[in-house]
């Protein structure tokens, strides 16, 4: 397999278009034969990923490298950040506006389940600045 | 038993999405917390919800699921509607609550899955 990079640009506060770049990325990875099971983990983890930077950053971009042992993805958001990382890896733990809530986002789930899907996952932020994640699933079960 | 089945066998309306009537189903899931139906929805199954935002379709369809279900006569916004109908996932209203349709679907899915 020949390596591969999709790139998608993500508009805070859009969540019209929240799913978009996953979607994109799903068909990708279907079209490439990658095994059922590893698409839905890649699928989950990137969807949590995307919808935090509509519901949370002014803007970010998503960076998706597929070659024949992994899928590495970056996602760079500029945004209000987060202050304390280990508490918003708590499952439960939510910053979202009332009305993200209502919408039946914002649940405090989504980087716990980012973790869970993931075979490596480092988060790294800068407050006032931006969030920048790094997950990388493992193809070992390439079709 | 597939998605058209099972809406006249709990009277549901159908609402959008009509050219993915065909799907088979394999069970449901009921939540309206959308990280949770990410993490636990598996493919073919049936989402009972009463979040009505075109979001619940981008979900369905990342997830392959094989139709949603709104309660208690909850109708999906009209982009909602529109991307049901260009995803091909149908989406049907009931007047019954969330207890009631999960209820009624495990009673006739239970041997199915």
């Amino acid at each position: 397999m020949t390596a591969m990079q999709l790139k998608f640009h993500i508009e805070g506060g859009n969540f019209t278009k929240a799913g978009f770049a996953s979607s994109e990325v799903k068909k990708y990875l279907r079209k490439i034969n990658i095994s059922n099971e590893t698409i839905k983990r890649i699928v989950i983890a990137m969807y949590e990923a995307e919808v935090n930077v509509v519901a949370h950053a002014y803007e970010g971009e998503i960076l998706v490298n597929i070659d024949s042992k992994k899928v590495d993805i970056s996602v760079i958001d500029k945004g209000p950040g987060i202050e304390d990382i280990e508490l918003a890896m708590k499952e439960g733990f939510s910053t979202a506006s009332q009305k993200v809530r209502e919408m039946g986002f914002g649940a405090g789930m989504g980087l716990s389940n980012i973790k869970r899907n993931a075979n490596e996952f480092i988060i790294k932020s800068q407050p006032g600045e931006g969030t920048s994640l790094n997950i990388i699933v493992y193809l070992n079960n390439v079709n | 038993m597939n998605v058209k089945d099972i809406a006249s066998l709990i009277n549901a309306k159908v609402v959008s999405g009509q050219n993915g009537l065909d799907k088979e189903v394999t069970g449901a899931y009921t939540s309206d917390l959308l990280s949770n139906v990410m993490a636990n929805i598996e493919e073919n199954q049936i989402w009972i919800t009463l979040q009505t935002h075109k979001n619940i379709i981008a979900i369905a369809s990342l997830k392959d699921i094989a139709a949603i279900i709104l309660v208690q006569d909850l109708l999906p916004s009209e982009e909602c509607a529109e991307q049901s109908n260009i995803e091909g996932i149908p989406i049907l209203s009931t007047s019954l609550n969330a207890y009631q349709i999960s209820g009624k679907l495990f009673e006739i899915l239970k041997n199915n899955a």
